[in-house]
């Protein structure tokens, strides 16, 4: 039990920093059953009905708080689907801190498919964290989707992180954005072995001035394959920015196939997507400047992803 | 402590990828550089300047020959090894590094976190302004003559007793190529201990260097102060385009 604790506590750290029962409104679940939770006066998280899950309603005018809703699995063959409501009030500054750590060490499949829903309130700013990681012998699995609506003049900040461990992911994401709006995504991504990612981002830029920023930059080593579909509809007068930065090393494969539409005359829309291996030239800069070749690769991954 | 880099009888060969001639750049050369001098290597284009600079840092390994730094035969040592040692290369054309931003890069090349100051003086020196620079990234945002720049503060920042730069003027405009050749005589001044070898065609560089080398053929065709050199890069100039257009 004692290494079970040490297990649940390092994946803690890892999806969402906690090193101790955070401050503010948390939800924990543990191994498919929910496992400690608190609401605060402007942060109520209720179980979701008909569906395993939680509600989580932000009251107006909330600012500066947080809430954690970390998910961990430590038994083999648990697969799980859970439904996350998130309702955000108007004018809030709120913390999402969500993210899944499995450690599967047994032979069965363990996954975990959150499927998230945001609603963001007229000029409320959000900041998202997702962070996944996973470690053991056994298959693990994560499989997040994402609907949100964006609220008139509010902004959302999503950074997404899954750095290793997971078998295969498939992220869907769906935002809709009213007038004024303004959204960042940052993706990171890095696999290894014969791990695989499906990541599909589409935003739709509804509203007069709104404005997407989605920003991917992964490393896919050994065996593993990375596809990426983000796409940006501009469907009023607004902005959005496209781009995508793949390092590809040993046998790996990388898709990255972003997609900007624009259905109004008024839309201003960017893309730049790019792959390739670690340059030469750029090993060599910095081992002129004493780091060995190892040290120059790993120097320039973490660039890439920090 | 004083330095002394010493080649003996490089020969180096280069194979061309598409047609498969191999091509002798340097043809049996040797040379000895006294450290605490400001040396410029010159001569004409394919001459084998840059091969020399790339035989010192480790890059290029000769055909045949050794290479010395203060009496220690390091031919055989990698390039991370003599960075260690103390050499520093400043390339013509350096890469850029999307994710690194050029605090990043001052960083490593001094191997230590610097002060804002320090980081400041670097940049300075080059013409750049550290409050527009020191966050960005060096990716493709940057001008070839700002990344040209960077290159140079990050050979700065090493501190190295040895700092090589291959050709700096390239790509540099006029104002900033003025504030360069200004870096290069205080970081004499400052530096007693420091040898700065400095790979280049512009008479600027070369009329405030203690020595200038020529090399032509891959081999050394000259040596001495500036006075003495400079008119024979003007002959070989002129030998230069009369070959070529023969």
């Amino acid at each position: 039990m004692a290494e079970q604790n040490l297990i649940r506590q390092s994946l803690l750290e890892k999806v969402a920093d906690l090193h101790s029962v955070p401050d503010g409104a948390y939800n924990l679940r543990e191994n498919g059953k929910p496992a400690g939770r608190r609401s605060t006066g402007e942060i109520r998280i209720e179980n979701k009905e008909g569906a395993p899950g939680i509600v989580v309603t932000v009251a107006d005018g909330t600012k500066n708080k947080s809430v954690h809703i970390p998910v961990v699995i430590t038994e083999t063959g648990i697969n799980e689907t859970v439904h996350n409501d998130f309702l955000i009030g108007t004018d809030c500054d709120v913390l999402i801190v969500a993210g899944c750590g499995i450690h599967n060490s047994g032979e069965e499949k363990s996954a975990h498919d959150g499927v998230h829903s945001l609603v963001i309130g007229e000029n409320s700013k959000v900041k998202y964290v997702e962070k996944h990681y996973a470690e053991g012998v056994g298959t693990r699995s994560m499989k997040p989707k994402m609907t949100v609506r964006l609220g008139r003049g509010s902004t959302l900040d999503i950074e997404t992180v899954q750095l290793g461990g997971v078998s295969d992911s498939v992220r869907e994401t769906v935002i809709d954005a009213d007038e004024d709006a303004s959204l960042v995504i940052t993706e990171r991504i890095m696999t290894s072995g014969v791990e695989t990612v499906d990541s599909r981002t589409t935003v739709n830029l509804n509203g007069k001035g709104s404005s997407a920023r989605i920003n991917s930059r992964s490393v896919a080593r050994d065996d593993s394959l990375q596809i990426f579909y983000p796409a940006i509809n501009g469907n009023a007068e607004c902005f959005g920015h496209v781009q995508c930065d793949s390092i590809i090393m040993d046998r790996a494969k990388v898709r990255s196939i972003p997609e900007i539409c624009a259905n109004d005359v008024e839309a201003k829309l960017i893309h730049e997507a790019a792959i390739g291996k670690i340059a030469g030239d750029q090993i060599l800069k910095l081992q002129t400047l004493g780091l060995t070749a190892e040290e120059a690769e790993e120097r320039i991954l973490a660039g890439l992803l920090k | 402590m004083k330095r002394m880099i010493r080649l003996e009888n490089i020969t180096y060969s280069a194979t061309n990828a598409e047609t498969g001639v191999t091509n002798n750049i340097l043809n049996g050369l040797s040379l000895n550089i006294e450290t605490g001098k400001y040396i410029v290597i010159t001569g004409p284009n394919g001459g084998g300047k840059t091969s020399l600079a790339k035989v010192l840092m480790g890059i290029y390994t000769p055909d045949s020959g050794r290479v010395y730094l203060d009496g220690e035969d390091i031919t055989d040592v990698d390039v991370s090894e003599r960075a260690k040692r103390g050499i520093a290369f400043g390339f013509q054309h350096p890469p850029r590094f999307k994710g690194l931003t050029v605090r990043d890069l001052l960083g490593i090349a001094a191997k230590r976190k610097l002060r804002h100051a320090e980081l400041c003086e670097y940049l300075t020196s080059v013409g750049l302004c550290a409050a527009d620079y020191l966050n960005r990234e060096v990716d493709s945002s940057l001008s070839g003559g700002e990344l040209k720049r960077i290159e140079i503060a990050t050979v700065l920042a090493t501190g190295a007793p040895v700092m090589i730069f291959d050709e700096p003027e390239a790509g540099i405009d006029l104002w900033s190529f003025h504030r360069l050749t200004e870096t290069f005589r205080t970081l004499r001044e400052k530096r007693s201990d420091c040898t700065v070898i400095i790979i280049s065609h512009q008479e600027r560089i070369i009329s405030q260097a203690d020595e200038v080398i020529l090399i032509a053929d891959g081999k050394l065709s000259g040596r001495g102060d500036p006075s003495e050199i400079l008119p024979k890069i003007d002959s070989f100039a002129a030998r230069a385009c009369r070959f070529d257009k023969a």
